[in-house]
């Protein structure tokens, strides 16, 4: 992508380093900015851009990752005071696969603690602002990953996504952010929340980067079990404009109630220019879609506090006075390391899965899941994908919602069911509010069928203006 | 009142696997703390499990050896509690879905078989070891080194009735351990640990009393005192009070006693569930059989071949296959020429009372099957008589030097020239006139005395057979 271009990995890097360091303030986006490594890995870049002999099409290509990316050297926090000095002695997967092809880390980016959240809110380290209006969240948990992209201050970013955490600030912030299906891209050196869930998904400045990125990092790893086997398609490659009838699912209990106008009329309005593009509609239903959220705080909470339980102050991390008897030792270290959601949320999972309530709850959600997933299934023979509001408004105002739970919750009434049935989905700009916040498009798709979304989406864009559009700041 | 003791045996045998369970660490023991670690088995953010095919190849071979089903579909499960030893926060293990069900051994107590059931056997993975005193009293340390190594727990139904018959369903299960190669089978570096659940009930009657669960069993010995200690226990308690509390004990072998750890309303809500980070576990029936071909003899048929293969005694082919290794070693002899009978006595007495007085392993043993049988065979062919072999053997055992070349330097040839030896004779009988006129007064007994003078002035060396025939024709 540098190839034909004057400016030097260098020089471009150290443009993207100056930027975060001068627009964070207001934006608040970056947890580490790393200008030593950063520059040091562009000066290679360029000498075997010089040479002739490139890592890929992507070498020298600065990015800034979510902060859940472990990288081996360069501190991963989480937005967590608890890895508040963690420094990584290992890459994850993915991380590995950006630097074999040449792409320049060059910061980690906040994010709910643990990535649980739907504002940003909950960063130990203080919240991101939404470029778009600087007083109001940028969604989450990837909140800094699209705030960022917004802003200019990373051409491309990743983010994770286990209820919605990329699809909603993207929604929030305007951009492109994708969830692929569960399995296709690998969890290895993604610090995990919910593991049956936990997705990584490319957030990017339009679908043409998307695909490319989604083509760079997916595919099998030996050190995830639960990565999909196979060939990967070159995504990038998929994307035709061509979308003669394809059949889009409208499901009915996305659109009923509960939705801003302003939203509803901008979704309306894409799938009529979808329509006009040789698409067609089908009404379809996804009855049990209105119990995904509570199932998914229920699964997802349970895992969670199974997962969480590394962090007792013995290994690594935060860690309370040392003169405590060792039960007290991790009682100090995890009240004061974790904040307030993360152990709101590590009581709940650790309840819903105790003895006496486990078949109630836990086991109970399962079978939720389940009957959630066959409707996409039972969806999916009428329609090739599925089409609706990635959240029911746009973004809030920054402590709008943050003294009640529940309300932050059901802001991902409609991308907690897509994880929970492990589908691809998606969320594109589609249009503004008359405030000037930016609206998303979700698109699901069929298990592995990311290609045909990316297409779709690919199609939507190129037909209308919004990528255009630039936030204020 | 009478009453029967009813016990379950739980038992942790650690996997003969290169490799962790979950990682690609050395499983090697005894090795520089902290040497065997990588991000996975220290529980870094982030890492993920990937199953050691090996290890559960083992565990089906375990399995199929007990006569259990193996479970095409079995699951991973987290236990969830908090230790320093425990890098995650969880242990990952199998719960509601074992690979291995309903099994059995039979175990020979008092000359009666009896079978004890088998109810599961399940893979997880082992926690890291505690190091206290270390030099500081305010801190204690942890070593990973241990921590992912693979583990079978095999449980048994509650069939077991008393201590002896405990300590025997142990001995066999970990000669049947050893057998298939699956585990080192060795207590003391607690690669197969055993836990002992305790309970009584009058007798006739069918629900099982309140159990008590007795860990810290470090010995077949201990196993048995402590469940010996606890029945004692728990009829005075019952006796007396009426009443038995559920509850985890700890083995103190030097008190003799069990101590009271924890209580049930104290014990560990692990919160099992199963573990989404691995796939539920799929094993094929091919693979099935093909593990099933590689199952090598185990100790009853070995004793069977023994006893027809080499017309050795019942008695001596369950004593050698009673350990593999000792097994194997006579084998070995055998291979190197000697005659099986021969060998026998040899490996049941010199080397096992050697090994035993040592407290040492067959492994460790300096003297070679090859050299064993070199020895056996100097004395077959007269070279040397068989107290001279003892000789022999205690210098080959302390030196390692070979038969021959210990008997060369010590000059220990045995005297077979009949000539030479006759001479001896003579000389013998014409020093003991008195004895010689005995004897042909018909006092047989002392041809014995004759036999003895001759071996001392020969020092030893003269060969008895050859001493027995020319005294019965001279005296």
């Amino acid at each position: 992508m540098l190839s034909g271009e004057k400016a030097s990995s260098e020089e471009i890097t150290k443009a993207f380093l100056n930027l975060a360091e001068k627009e964070n303030e207001n934006i608040g986006a970056f947890l580490t900015i790393a200008p030593e490594q950063a520059i040091a890995s562009a000066r290679e870049s360029d000498k075997r851009r010089s040479r002739g002999a490139p890592l890929s099409h992507f070498d020298g290509i600065p990015i800034a990752l979510k902060d859940v990316f472990v990288t081996k050297g360069m501190r991963t926090t989480c937005s967590s005071k608890m890895l508040e000095n963690y420094i990584p002695p290992y890459d994850g997967t993915v991380v590995e696969k950006l630097k074999n092809m040449g792409f320049i880390i060059f910061g980690k980016l906040s994010m709910d603690e643990f990535a649980m959240g739907t504002s940003n809110e909950h960063s130990a380290f203080g919240p991101v602002k939404n470029p778009w209006d600087l007083a109001r969240t940028p969604g989450g948990s990837s909140g800094g990953s699209a705030a960022a992209i917004a802003a200019g201050l990373t051409p491309v970013s990743l983010g994770t996504d286990t209820g919605g955490s990329v699809r909603l600030p993207a929604a929030y912030c305007g951009i492109v952010g994708l969830k692929p299906t569960y399995g296709r891209i690998s969890r290895y050196g993604v610090v995990a929340f919910a593991s049956s869930l936990d997705q990584v998904g490319p957030m990017t400045r339009n679908v043409s980067d998307c695909a490319a990125m989604l083509s760079a990092i997916a595919g099998y790893d030996p050190k995830d079990s639960t990565s999909i086997p196979g060939d990967l398609p070159n995504y990038h490659s998929l994307l035709s404009g061509k979308i003669d009838g394809l059949r889009i699912g409208i499901p009915s209990e996305f659109f009923s109630g509960g939705i801003d106008d302003e939203v509803r009329s901008s979704i309306e309005n894409a799938i009529k220019t979808c329509e006009k593009l040789g698409a067609k509609t089908v009404s379809i239903s996804l009855p049990h879609a209105k119990y995904a959220v509570p199932c998914y705080y229920i699964i997802a909470t349970a895992e969670a506090s199974s997962n969480l339980a590394r962090y007792d102050g013995i290994r690594y991390g935060f860690s309370a006075k040392r003169n405590l008897s060792l039960d007290d030792l991790m009682k100090a270290s995890r009240t004061a390391g974790f904040g307030p959601e993360v152990s709101l949320r590590i009581i709940v999972g650790t309840y819903v899965l105790s003895s006496g309530y486990y078949d109630a709850y836990y086991l109970k959600a399962q079978k939720v899941r389940t009957l959630i997933k066959e409707d996409f299934f039972d969806a999916f023979k009428k329609c090739d994908l599925i089409m609706s509001p990635t959240s029911t408004s746009c973004a809030f105002k920054l402590g709008e919602r943050s003294d009640d739970p529940v309300q932050m919750y059901l802001n991902d009434i409609f991308t907690s069911p897509v994880n929970l049935s492990g589908l691809p989905g998606m969320s594109i700009p589609c249009g503004f509010s008359r405030e000037g916040l930016p609206i998303g498009l979700q698109i699901i798709g069929r298990p592995l069928d990311e290609g045909r979304m990316l297409n779709v989406a690919y199609a939507y864009e190129q037909a209308t203006e919004w990528k255009t559009r630039r936030p204020p700041i | 009142m009478k009453y029967e003791a009813v016990i379950g045996l739980e038992v942790h045998a650690q996997l003969k696997t290169r490799t962790k369970m979950f990682c690609s660490c050395s499983t090697s023991f005894g090795d520089r703390p902290n040497s065997n670690i990588c991000p996975v088995c220290t529980g870094q953010p982030g890492t993920l499990p990937v199953v050691n095919k090996n290890a559960i190849e083992m565990a089906i071979k375990t399995g199929l050896a007990v006569g259990c089903t193996i479970n095409t579909k079995s699951i991973f499960a987290r236990k969830n509690y908090f230790y320093p030893d425990l890098p995650k926060g969880y242990q990952i293990s199998q719960h509601e879905f074992p690979l291995c069900t309903m099994g059995y051994m039979d175990i020979t107590y008092e000359k009666s078989t009896k079978r004890i059931g088998i109810t599961r056997i399940h893979l997880e993975e082992d926690t890291g070891k505690l190091m206290h005193d270390m030099g500081n009293p305010n801190e204690s340390h942890v070593d990973f080194n241990r921590c992912g190594v693979p583990l079978i727990e095999i449980v048994s139904e509650p069939d077991v009735r008393n201590p002896k018959e405990a300590g025997e369903y142990l001995r066999t299960l970990r000669n049947v351990l050893v057998y298939l190669d699956v585990c080192e089978g060795n207590l003391q570096e607690g690669n197969f640990r055993c836990d002992a659940n305790v309970s009584i009930r009058p007798m006739g009657q069918e629900k099982f009393g309140t159990r008590s669960e007795i860990k810290n069993l470090n010995s077949f010995k201990a196993v048995e005192r402590a469940i010996a200690y606890e029945i004692e226990r728990q009829v005075k308690l019952l006796d007396s009070e009426g009443k038995i509390v559920q509850e985890t004990r700890l083995w103190n072998d030097a008190a003799g006693k069990t101590e009271s750890l924890r209580s049930k309303e104290e014990a560990h809500d692990y919160r099992y569930f199963p573990d989404p980070d691995l796939l539920p576990l799929k094993v094929s029936n091919e693979w099935i059989e093909k593990v099933r071909k590689s199952i090598p003899e185990l100790a009853l048929e070995r004793s069977a071949r023994f006893v027809s293969q080499y017309s050795i005694p019942r008695y001596d082919a369950d004593v050698l296959t009673d350990e593999k290794s000792i097994a194997d070693y006579f084998e070995d002899v055998v291979k190197s020429g000697a005659p099986p009978k021969k060998a026998s006595n040899w490996v049941m007495g010199e080397i096992l009372r050697q090994l035993n007085e040592d407290g040492s392993e067959i492994s460790a043993c300096k003297i070679s099957p090859a050299g064993l049988a070199q020895l056996i065979s100097l004395i077959e062919k007269g070279v040397i008589s068989g107290t001279m072999a003892k000789e022999v053997f205690a210098e080959m055992y302390r030196s390692g030097e070979s038969a021959e070349t210990i008997v060369k330097t010590k000059g220990l040839t045995q005297m077979s020239d009949s000539s030479e030896i006759e001479k001896i004779v003579d000389d013998v009988i014409a020093a003991n006139q008195a004895q010689h006129a005995q004897y042909k007064a018909g006092k047989e007994t002392i041809f014995g005395f004759f036999v003895g003078q001759v071996m001392k002035a020969s020092k030893g060396k003269a060969n008895p057979a050859v001493v027995n025939e020319l005294l019965k024709k001279k005296l």
